[in-house]
């Protein structure tokens, strides 16, 4: 059983083009070019230097616009601060909630096949290409006051969703928890079986093969996905301006405040941003390093 | 440093204003093989950007189409939002003939940063209405209800007119709002008043309008009221300064007035 599914994942392992970068050791090919080949052609680097100069350039502008001598009385404003400590929170518990709900979904879409997996498996990336303002009406529309869900969410436990802080973490949740998905699944696809099939040799039971010898496989990609899908939370506006409305404290996020900042303090607005930039470039860098660990 | 060479010479006809309620009712225009030359301005082509307010969505929107059918040559392509961010977009550089804002601050941020291409003119003015869902559950009347913390309250960002106006009526009125959200612009507070997740939100009588039957207006007095007045003007760096120019003369017209009181803006 174990070889014909082993073939299946194969096969469905080259087909869908939707796998992310930063999955390390994915699928034998990668391997072997990542040991054989050696280095990117010299050709390459012109190319690679005028991508990382229009992904970087940018940044440079905002450096450029930040007024540095008023630095300090923005961000002691206490509105920076409140959404600082909300985004790093939100995006924390989004991350949190990620890891709960997406890991057991990227085991199954990764390892039990079912009819109609490809179809759960597009629809559950779809918020990866929606609209964040469009996910967060949609969210809206199916857990606000007025929804079904949301009447019973109301009346039978008094809870509502919109304009609360677990409003924000919902819709960051909404669309972070992809990121996650495709990068363990990527991973649990494309995953050496070897160890696991002579694990179930010797006699381990499904859950200590899961717990002892795949989860540890796997690990550096889990850190990952998690990593971007913090990233993506803590960026996270259109959902959560439209889902979670937007009150200093409550659901105003560092994006949110930028948006308003923007609107008659470009300069503040461009400090709030590089707070951002800095908290954001700090953990990627932090994590970066641990899951590569050859680097 | 701009003159007008077009100023004062306005072609009316008195067709337009049956044409704009026709659109304004939403009647599909089958515009294509209709006589265009309703508000035809010799010399006026290509496309004109407009940035206006998020309260003009509507009627300028209706505006913009009458004025395609009166200049076929010409499209008018509109960039709706709150006014402080699209004033902000414009001293960035942001590639606007015409601007319209719904606060005459706004407007004199531009004028002081010699972003115009002449002086800005009030064209029309609003005023403030609680907007509430059809069948109003929360059950208010007065701007007192806007204290109640159980309500969900939602305003329109302080920055922006409408959130500025409300705040001004609301310390009008003496009263402390317990507020849940502030909206980037009025059209965001309008959909969430809409969809019934917010139990009361401050927004212009012409929204209410716009909206039909999908919330209800309540009138506030005008001793707590606030006034709106809305500028327009052509942009300093006007790609198509001679469509731009054409265009403000058209809303500046009796036809536009027409089209904007229909609307439910008042004349400055």
């Amino acid at each position: 059983m174990s070889l014909r599914t082993d073939q299946h994942r194969d096969a469905s392992a080259t087909g869908p083009p939707d796998q992310p970068g930063p999955i390390p050791g994915t699928g034998r090919a990668a391997k072997a070019s990542a040991s054989h080949a050696g280095r990117a052609p010299r050709s390459l680097v012109p190319v690679a230097a005028i991508a990382v100069a229009f992904l970087v350039l940018p940044l440079v502008g905002l450096l450029q616009r930040a007024p540095w001598s008023d630095l300090g009385s923005v961000l002691r404003a206490p509105a920076v601060g409140d959404a600082l400590r909300l985004s790093v929170v939100t995006a924390s518990a989004s991350t949190v909630a990620c890891l709960v709900l997406g890991l057991p979904l990227a085991w199954v879409l990764a390892r039990s096949p079912f009819p109609g997996r490809r179809v759960v498996r597009a629809l559950v990336t779809l918020p990866m290409v929606l609209p964040p303002v469009v996910g967060g009406a949609a969210l809206l529309f199916s857990l606000g006051r007025r929804s079904p869900l949301g009447m019973v969410l109301e009346n039978a436990f008094g809870i509502t969703l919109p304009f609360t802080t677990t409003g924000a973490i919902l819709a960051q949740t909404f669309v972070a928890m992809p990121f996650l998905v495709i990068t363990v699944e990527g991973a649990l696809r494309t995953g050496d079986r070897r160890l696991e099939e002579a694990a179930t040799t010797l006699g381990a039971r499904r859950w200590t093969v899961l717990l002892r010898v795949t989860l540890p496989q796997v690990a550096p990609s889990v850190l990952a996905g998690a990593v971007l899908a913090w990233a993506r939370a803590l960026g996270e506006f259109g959902a959560t301006i439209t889902f979670a409305g937007n009150l200093q404290g409550r659901t105003q996020t560092l994006p949110l405040a930028v948006y308003e900042v923007l609107q008659n303090d470009p300069g503040a607005a461009v400090v709030l941003s590089l707070v951002l930039v800095v908290v954001s470039l700090t953990v990627l860098i932090a994590l970066r390093d641990r899951w590569t660990p050859t680097a | 440093m701009i003159d007008h060479p077009f100023a004062g010479q306005v072609c009316r006809v008195a067709l337009i204003v049956p044409l704009l309620i026709g659109l304004g009712t939403g009647c599909a225009s089958d515009g294509d093989d209709q006589p265009s030359g309703t508000y035809r301005r010799e010399g006026v082509t290509g496309s004109i950007t407009v940035f206006a307010a998020a309260s003009l969505t509507d009627s300028f929107t209706e505006l913009g189409t009458a004025f395609e059918e009166a200049n076929p040559e010409s499209t008018v392509a509109f960039s709706f939002g709150p006014s402080s961010a699209l004033v902000t977009q414009i001293t960035e550089g942001a590639p606007a003939d015409v601007i319209a804002t719904a606060s005459t601050t706004n407007m004199k941020d531009l004028v002081d940063a010699d972003a115009l291409g002449g002086d800005p003119t009030e064209f029309a003015t609003n005023v403030l209405q609680l907007a509430v869902p059809p069948d109003n559950p929360g059950d208010i009347d007065a701007l007192d209800d806007l204290a109640d913390e159980d309500l969900i309250v939602a305003l329109c960002n302080e920055e922006v007119p409408c959130g500025k106006f409300a705040r001004e009526a609301l310390d009008k009125a003496g009263v402390e709002p317990s507020i849940d959200s502030n909206e980037e612009d009025v059209r965001a507070l309008l959909t969430k008043i809409e969809a019934g997740e917010v139990d009361v939100g401050v927004v212009y009588r012409t929204d209410v309008e716009a909206a039909g039957d999908a919330v209800e207006g309540i009138e506030i007095p005008d001793d707590q009221n606030v006034t709106a007045t809305y500028p327009i003007a052509v942009t300093g760096e006007a790609d198509n300064a001679e469509g731009a120019r054409a265009l403000v003369d058209f809303v500046l017209s009796e036809d536009g007035r027409a089209a904007l009181t229909e609307a439910g803006f008042g004349s400055p």
